[in-house]
């Protein structure tokens, strides 16, 4: 096997990672300390697409339209938070997937209304467009790279936000006990919001991301929001740390398995059976291991010690 | 009591007015395309296509007043199904037509031919309807899957590209599409790759991409229809591979990709090369009359997909002018269609024994038109009256 293919594929497989754990650590933030299952957080991950392309467009550059989209698509979920998942937190988890169904209904079909069902395509700056030799003559899109960063950079932060800042304690004090935190005299509500509104603007910044790769459209969320649900199963539920260790796993099998599944089954079976079986079994990969888990470990992979 | 006797003579009644066809003065059509999903861009131009013929037909075919029943396939093959269903059954149409996907078309025939119905494809062209599938009912104003691809191999072995990457995504369609360019191709084919497909298509194609980079091959032949093709083209602009692995590619750069490229300036696709059986540059009345009007009610130039559906639209309405709007005469309307007697935008064609067209398929290339928009324009023509390879196994005459 080709070494530079490889290392590019597990780059590849890298990048895929680190977007879905931006969606998923959203969706394990909002689940592990609301207790909230919501659905929508594909429509926030549209959303943030869609105001991206519009901005990038009007502000002439995609990284301004980056950095202006962030607090709006934070303050949509803010928005949503209020209006949408707060009169449900004391309903059963059945009630919240039909409601944030329901809402992505509503968020596709004003994103019908306001872009047109067309989609948009996001233009790179020329900066970011062309490719970066690494060493050992790898060539690799410098988009590609740069996702890689933005994930990491959002991991880090996440991370640092929550081990070591007050508010971070008092998220992690929210998820324990919200009891006893609003009894300390928390605001717990405004932590709520707060916290909804971060996993809406991570759930955006991976729509941003994904936006120049593929394009902005109505819909867009739906596959990854389910990949996203598979990574907190395998990762543990309300687990961030299991949350970004399952998404660069599942990235990774993922990549790994589109690109050397069909040699791997050439080695045993004939070619063209190799070539009809493969994309069905890559396709099915995560699947497998997610049932994989479930079967021998339920909890998921890093469940949180708190639950 | 009485409410059964009421009803009984409104039966009754239906049932004397079924029964003398000068009096059916409205013929309906169902067409199923796909209007939700990021696929919908496709259906929304059909859409336009349809309304822009009924437009040009004044709703009218003759004396008969024409219907047009829209419904959705959400681009799965179960949802098309039911929205056929429910045109055959509630509805009670006359003709279904339509279909943007072989999967839904594949799963939808049976509703639409077991009822005696006509079925009007106007895009799929699975294998499996051209051959034993095949059906009196059935007409297409496409083609047939693999006629394209076994275009642009005639045309890859004239540039003398001598080693091929194939990408395609892992449906019906896509495995005919395959197989056509394998079919005409002569050179070696290095590596193939087929992707999910559907409503949670995938659309990130890095890893193929560094596949088929690192196989070494030539060029590469893609097949990504509606958004997944806007998606390839970028990522692959992207990575860079315009200069050394050149993009030949079917249904892919067409009039639903190219504003959207040419707004985000991506000029990695000009001059870039594609095989169809029909283009807005051909030369007869009533492709310059579509276009035009085209052009001028929704801004864009139409897609292939469009001038199929205003075909679709035509061809039937021209079979129910032959019958002097008598639907019950399914013999007569039939063999109107089979004559395929009304101005096809594409120009003359036949009907082979399949009831797949016999037609020309022209090369055609991107280029900037005297307004600075993004289209294409044709370059040569690559088979002339051509017909589907399937043809033989059919048993119709």
């Amino acid at each position: 096997m080709d070494v530079s293919l490889l290392i590019i594929q597990t780059l590849n497989g890298l990048q895929l990672g680190l977007l879905l754990f931006l969606v998923a650590s959203g969706l394990t933030l909002v689940f592990g300390i609301l207790d909230f299952v919501n659905l929508a957080h594909a429509a926030l991950y549209m959303v943030g697409a869609f105001i991206c392309a519009t901005l990038t467009y009007a502000l002439g550059n995609f990284i301004y339209a980056v950095i202006v989209s962030l607090p709006i698509t934070a303050a949509v979920g803010f928005v949503v938070e209020r209006f949408v998942a707060r009169p449900l937190y004391a309903r059963g988890h059945l009630d919240q997937v039909l409601a944030t169904f329901g809402l992505i209904l509503v968020f596709e079909t004003l994103a019908h209304m306001i872009w047109g069902p067309a989609g948009i395509a996001v233009p790179l700056p020329p900066a970011l467009d062309g490719q970066t030799l690494l060493p050992g003559a790898i060539e690799i899109p410098t988009f590609r790279l740069v996702i890689i960063g933005a994930g990491l950079a959002a991991a880090g932060g996440l991370f640092w936000l929550v081990n070591y800042t007050r508010l971070g304690m008092l998220i992690r004090a929210g998820a324990s006990n919200r009891t006893m935190v609003g009894a300390l005299g928390i605001n717990i509500q405004l932590l709520f919001s707060l916290v909804f509104a971060l996993g809406a603007a991570l759930a955006g910044l991976a729509g941003m991301l994904i936006a120049p790769i593929t394009e902005a459209s109505i819909g867009m969320g739906n596959s990854i929001i389910i990949t996203a649900f598979v990574v907190i199963i395998v990762g543990g539920i309300g687990s961030m740390k299991g949350a970004f260790i399952a998404a660069l796993l599942i990235g990774l099998i993922d990549t790994l398995g589109r690109s050397f599944l069909d040699d791997l089954f050439g080695l045993f079976m004939s070619s063209d059976a190799a070539e009809n079986a493969a994309p069905a079994v890559s396709a099915m990969l995560i699947y497998i291991i997610m049932a994989g888990v479930l079967a021998f470990r339920p909890q998921g992979l890093f469940p949180p010690k708190v639950r | 009591m009485k409410y059964l006797a009421q009803a009984a003579v409104a039966a009754g009644l239906a049932g004397a007015l079924g029964v003398q066809p000068a009096l059916a003065e409205t013929a309906k059509i169902g067409f199923v395309t796909t209007l939700t999903t990021p696929a919908a861009v496709i259906g929304n131009d059909m859409k336009n296509a349809v309304d822009l013929a009924m437009e040009h037909l004044g709703s009218k075919a003759g004396d008969t007043d024409l219907e047009v029943i829209f419904a959705d396939d959400g681009f799965a093959p179960e949802t098309g199904k039911q929205a056929t269903d429910k045109l055959v059954k509630q509805d009670d149409v006359d003709f279904v037509a339509g279909y943007i996907w072989s999967h839904v078309l594949l799963a939808s025939r049976k509703s639409v031919l077991d009822a005696g119905k006509f079925l009007i494809s106007a895009n799929a062209g699975p294998s499996q309807m051209a051959g034993k599938l095949c059906d009196e009912n059935f007409f297409s104003t496409s083609w047939q899957n693999d006629q394209t691809p076994m275009a642009m191999g005639e045309v890859l072995n004239q540039q003398g590209v001598k080693s091929l990457y194939i990408m395609a995504p892992n449906y019906a369609a896509g495995k005919d599409m395959v197989e056509g360019v394998e079919r005409t191709y002569k050179g070696e084919i290095k590596g193939k790759d087929l992707t999910k497909w559907g409503a949670d298509a995938q659309l990130d194609f890095s890893a193929e991409l560094a596949k088929a980079k690192a196989s070494g091959a030539e060029g590469i032949f893609v097949f990504y229809p509606g958004a997944a093709g806007g998606a390839f083209i970028k990522q692959y602009d992207q990575a860079g591979l315009s200069e050394t692995l050149p993009l030949y590619s079917v249904f892919t750069v067409d009039a639903i990709s190219l504003p959207k490229l040419q707004q985000a300036d991506f000029k990695a696709v000009l001059g870039s090369r594609t095989t169809q059986e029909w283009d807005p540059t051909l030369d007869n009345e009533a492709n310059k009359k579509f276009v035009a009007d085209f052009k001028a009610k929704y801004g864009t130039y139409p897609s292939y997909y469009a001038a199929q559906s205003y075909d679709a639209i035509m061809l039937i309405a021209s079979a129910i002018e032959a019958v002097g709007g008598d639907m019950s005469n399914k013999d007569g309307i039939r063999a109107a269609m089979k004559s395929a007697d009304y101005e096809s935008v594409r120009g003359k064609y036949t009907y082979g024994n399949n009831n797949f067209p016999i037609e020309n398929f022209y090369l055609r290339e991107v280029v900037t038109d005297a307004d600075g928009t993004w289209t294409t324009k044709v370059v040569s023509t690559v088979y002339k009256d051509h017909q589907d390879s399937y043809a033989a196994e059919c048993p119709l005459k």
